[in-house]
């Protein structure tokens, strides 16, 4: 077996030394300035929804206002995807446009769509939390760890 | 018509015979199926989406198709719309000429190949379906053929098709998601064709068949099909020059399927090592279908790709004259999404054809 197996071996290592040699790599500069700018202007864009919410309702809540401008930008990053123009901007964005919780509503409502045509229950409802269901695992599953340490460390809730 | 310079093969002028073909016994020719009654490809015709119109072969596809969801309510039945268009013209064309189809050889992407099942169900002929990814029409055409020489059938269609959205969908994630994809992708093409086979009647032949061998160089990137089918393509292609006898200046075109621009360098730089030069008759069904600025990344994939370069470029060729001689090795990647997760690297294969003008 070993006999067999070890030129094998050594072929795929040198053919995929090569194939690394030869991939395009992705420009690390250019894709960090683009995620830069687009994440950077999501995020300006949010800031200035929340300031003119706090300028039309003088009486809220910092707290309040936070959830509305959140509530405000997934709205819209839904209306964008729906209307095909989210994944292209985020092909360009890349983590600029995922990290921020557009990236969340993204990926909840293209899964929702692409998989209505197999009905509500079994299409859009089942298969709704593909994309991000790792994003809710792990983040239940970590914030939980988080809120233990805290408590065993820190002593407090 | 849109700039596309096709350089041919050196040895095979016009005026120049074709290279004999050696026809050797299974001994030999392990691999390589030689047909020694005529196989005669009647008609081919493709049906592909917008995008793929634009693309360098632009003006050579004669339906196309402005919304790739032709007015359906999903992906799935545009797919079966166009591949049931494809199918119903090549059968409508070649009826005057050789008669009734009398099997169906078809294939597609999707799981369980419902795509194929679905178009055959209206037809109500016998049906096979087979599947090898995007070599899958070469493996209907040499299966076709195989049919025909044996005089078990005297009509066979084969065809392929795939589609941009239902690929996407079953390959990577949904449509609207947005997320990069890295420069080495690749885009499935939309478009599904279909070539009628007969024993009579007139039109190019296709002389032999060299069957591949599953070939995996350890590539598990799923993204990089390119790099993990060239070395397919590379041990088929060695197989047909091998077996045929012939050189790669013996042919008016080389295609292989779908590596792409890089999947075809590392083809090239394969066969160098192989002893083999691929000249400037060499070319690729993805990099032929998009251009550079469509943002394709490496060009199109897909069991539609090639089929529909074939049939609406290299076969009306064939049948002009203006090509001689044409080996056409598509490429197929047969992993699928769980095997890659599950840590397996891909394994490819690639099925090879020869076709030669009456």
């Amino acid at each position: 077996m070993n006999t067999v197996a070890n030129p094998i071996e050594k072929r795929n290592e040198r053919y995929g030394k090569y194939v690394d040699s030869v991939t395009p790599k992705t420009g690390t500069v250019k894709s960090l300035w683009h995620s830069f700018w687009i994440g950077g202007l999501t995020c300006c864009i949010a800031q200035g929804i929340g300031d003119i919410y706090a300028l039309i309702f003088p009486n809220f809540s910092e707290d309040l206002i936070v959830n509305i401008t959140s509530m405000t930008i997934i709205t819209l990053a839904i209306l964008f995807t729906g209307l095909g123009f989210y994944d292209i901007i985020a092909r360009k964005g890349g983590a600029g446009c995922f990290l921020p919780i557009t990236g969340f509503a993204n990926a909840i409502s293209s899964a929702a769509m692409e998989f209505k045509s197999e009905g509500l229950i079994l299409g859009t409802s089942v298969k709704m939390f593909t994309v991000v269901g790792p994003v809710v695992v792990n983040g239940v599953v970590w914030s939980t760890v988080a809120g233990i340490l805290n408590l065993l460390i820190l002593g407090r809730i | 018509m849109s700039g596309l310079t096709i350089h041919k093969g050196q040895n095979c002028q016009f005026t120049q015979t074709l290279a004999p073909m050696k026809r050797n016994n299974r001994k030999e020719a392990k691999q390589t199926v030689f047909f020694t009654n005529p196989v005669h490809i009647v008609t081919a015709n493709a049906v592909v989406g917008n995008k793929e119109a634009q693309g360098p072969l632009k003006g050579y596809f004669r339906r196309i198709k402005e919304d790739i969801k032709l007015g359906e309510k999903n992906f799935e039945r545009a797919e079966i719309l166009m591949f049931d268009e494809a199918v119903r013209t090549a059968f409508n064309e070649a009826k005057p000429i050789v008669g009734d189809v009398q099997l169906l050889i078809s294939g597609d992407l999707l799981n369980q190949m419902t795509t194929s099942s679905y178009v055959a169900r209206n037809l109500q002929l016998p049906h096979l379906g087979v599947y090898s990814a995007c070599s899958t029409y070469t493996e209907a055409l040499s299966l076709g053929s195989v049919f025909l020489d044996a005089g078990h059938f005297d009509t066979v269609a084969c065809a392929t098709a795939s589609h941009f959205a239902t690929a996407e969908r079953q390959f990577r994630y949904p449509l609207e998601y947005g997320c990069q994809r890295p420069p080495y992708a690749q885009w499935t093409v939309t478009a599904a064709g279909c070539c009628v086979l007969s024993s009579k009647g007139t039109g190019p032949l296709i002389k032999s068949a060299t069957l591949g061998k599953v070939v995996d160089f350890g590539q598990n990137d799923l993204s990089n099909m390119g790099a993990a089918m060239a070395p397919a393509a590379m041990d088929t292609m060695c197989a047909l020059f091998e077996e045929t006898g012939l050189q790669p200046d013996d042919f008016d075109m080389i295609l292989t399927g779908d590596l792409g621009k890089l999947g075809s360098d590392i083809l090239r730089d394969l066969m160098r090592e192989q002893g083999y030069t691929l000249g400037q008759n060499y070319h690729d069904c993805g990099c032929l279908i998009y251009s550079v600025d469509q943002n394709c990344y490496q060009g199109g994939s897909g069991a539609g790709c090639s089929a529909s370069v074939i049939n609406e470029f290299v076969i009306p060729r064939l049948c002009s004259g203006e090509y001689r001689r044409v080996a056409y090795l598509a490429t197929g990647a047969l992993m699928s999404t769980q095997s890659c997760y599950q840590g397996e690297t891909i394994p490819c294969v690639s099925h090879g054809i020869i076709m030669e003008g009456e």
